[in-house]
């Protein structure tokens, strides 16, 4: 079986954000590591490796050369190979050129099955695997909790408002990784040594035969801003059942919530 | 060319959620501020009914899509039916709540048509050169970034709670056109083998308006049930810090958060919750907070708008009590 994962690097979640001088999000030292949500795909990824002898896990990523050691580590943690499209041409990349990227390289490659992260949590789109699948005219389960392979199909429980949803599909397929989904493993050192003689092969537009000037973004930031800050309101004194009573009475008359 | 605004309707059952009302109040303004009008569309079974609905919350034209294969939602079927009436009409754009559905639906429409989607998206204001400029949270709240999109239709998905469900007027009237679904077999792929709705007397966690929520500070499962109890009394969703999931006192679905749900009721009521940036991030757009917290040196206490440093286990009743009370 052929599994590819789909991996971005990502701030890490405690990172505090700040705008540059020129009003861009910072990045200057911030701490990076593997999209969260992109654990749980490798995850998935290895365990459906170890249940099927003869699979191959394959990583494919479109970023800066600062995206290797993301790669690396996801290497570490069991994947086989890696495909990192890197190239100074690439300014702007929103979903939409991210996916039709992510889709020219993985269909330079054999795939039954593809899983990625159900969102980055740094830009938050939760849009490119959905955007994948459809560009490679696959059919796709979002955000889902559960996964078996029988054969060349998958069923798959995914997430819904209210409660869960069980889908089959045929493969190859996309699925997105919620957490809930496994416990990530961490890296051993056995591993990070095994990681170093990996292949991880760089790509740019030209190998993938497109150019920056063939991908129109669909959409563009055109500033960026912080939230206004919150400051501490009222901390409300006495006994217990005073302070009960009083944070009621501000709820309904001051603040007029309930 | 007046092609004007879409507004997706998101049902279940006959059912329009919350959102989707939202989105058709907030979009009847949009449509007026453009001179363009504002149309609704609605996918499923059986769903002819909601057309007056729609229509008393000022949508100009309905379009209604029935088909046996749009019963339940599924991305193909879906994405088939409502791709096929976006490049006959042409709308100049496309509102769809940001839900389960929305989240998935979305994706896969604006890669079809070619085009780009905000999502998550906070805030809609008209933009002379690109239709729409669209607020969206990044870094989970903790940047905001300005998105226009260069091509129409401009899709967004919209989080729940973003806007006021304005009164409707039921002498109010749409044009309804019919129009039949015509779905690429190449769509119906994924079959649809089990829904299972856990049955909730409580609001839905993205679409409360007021919010219950716990932390470390709960100490274990079987404490939830205090939480449980002044949520009923004030009609809202109980709600969890990431520690508390991991500890695997609550199910993930509660978690808000980063790595959670990301929500902006009216009010959030932490309760045992320190508040650690990545809490922050999924509910620091809420309008009013509430921090109980034994600690006084808790983040949370910086800033929640009304803060009570106590134990939770005496304050969380005695504030049930006094919402009994006040009726």
């Amino acid at each position: 079986m052929n599994i590819v994962v789909t991996l971005k690097q990502t701030f890490d979640t405690e990172a505090k954000i700040a705008l540059t001088s020129s009003g861009s999000i910072d990045d200057n030292g911030v701490k990076q590591v593997i999209n969260p949500y992109d654990e749980y795909a490798i995850e998935e990824a290895l365990k459906l490796k170890e249940a099927n002898e003869g699979s191959e896990v394959t990583l494919v990523s479109v970023g800066g050369a600062g995206t290797e050691s993301a790669i690396r580590t996801a290497l570490a943690m069991g994947a086989d190979q890696a495909v990192l499209v890197s190239d100074p041409t690439l300014e702007a990349v929103d979903e939409l050129v991210a996916a039709d990227i992510l889709a020219k390289a993985i269909a330079q490659i054999p795939y039954d099955i593809i899983l990625s992260g159900r969102i980055a949590v740094d830009d938050g789109s939760a849009q490119v695997a959905v955007r994948l699948a459809e560009a490679l005219g696959l059919p796709s389960v979002s955000s889902i909790q559960k996964l078996e392979i029988t054969g060349q199909s998958a069923v798959a429980t995914r997430d819904i408002d209210g409660g869960s949803e069980t889908i089959e599909v045929p493969l190859p397929a996309v699925f997105t990784a919620q957490k809930g989904l496994n416990e990530p493993r961490l890296p051993g050192m056995k591993g990070i040594m095994a990681a170093k003689k990996k292949e991880l092969k760089v790509l740019t537009l030209a190998d993938l035969e497109t150019s920056a000037a063939a991908l129109n973004a669909g959409s563009k930031v055109t500033s960026y801003s912080l939230p206004t800050p919150r400051s501490a309101g009222k901390i409300i004194s006495g006994e217990p059942a005073q302070q009960a009573a009083e944070l009621a009475k501000l709820l309904r008359e001051e603040a007029k919530v309930i | 060319m007046a092609n004007g605004i879409w507004i997706f309707i998101e049902q279940t059952k006959g059912e329009i959620r919350k959102v989707s009302l939202e989105l058709l109040s907030q979009g009847r303004i949009l449509a007026d501020e453009k001179g363009e009008p504002l149309t609704a569309v609605i996918l499923g079974k059986d769903i002819a009914p909601l057309a007056d609905q729609v229509a008393s919350y000022g949508a100009d034209k309905v379009i209604v899509i029935e088909d046996d294969k749009l019963t339940d939602y599924t991305t193909g079927a879906y994405t088939s039916a409502l791709n096929k009436a976006a490049q006959k009409y042409e709308p100049n754009a496309i509102l769809i709540g940001n839900t389960a559905i929305g989240k998935d639906l979305a994706p896969r429409l604006a890669q079809r048509l070619g085009v780009g989607l905000a999502s998550d998206v906070t805030g809609v204001t008209a933009d002379a050169d690109n239709y729409f400029s669209f607020k969206r949270p990044i870094y989970a709240g903790k940047a905001f970034a300005e998105v226009v999109e260069t091509q129409t239709p401009a899709i967004a998905t919209v989080r729940p709670n973003t806007f006021p469900v304005a009164a409707p007027d039921a002498s109010k009237k749409a044009e309804v056109i019919t129009e039949t679904a015509e779905i690429d077999p190449a769509d119906l792929r994924a079959i649809v083998k089990d829904i299972a709705i856990v049955a909730s007397t409580r609001p839905d966690l993205i679409e409360a308006n007021i919010i219950v929520s716990g932390g470390r500070g709960m100490k274990g499962p079987e404490n939830y049930v205090i939480l449980e109890a002044l949520a009923d009394v004030i009609g809202a969703a109980v709600g969890a810090s990431r520690a508390a999931v991991d500890a695997g006192w609550i199910e993930q679905k509660f978690q808000v958060g980063q790595t959670g749900k990301t929500v902006s009721p009216t009010l959030y009521i932490a309760a045992g919750i320190s508040g650690a940036i990545q809490h922050l991030a999924g509910m620091g757009s809420s309008k009013v907070i509430v921090a109980i917290n034994k600690d006084p040196e808790a983040n949370i206490f910086t800033l929640a708008d009304y803060g009570i440093v106590g134990d939770l286990f005496e304050i969380v009743p005695l504030l049930t009590e006094e919402f009994k009370k006040l009726g």
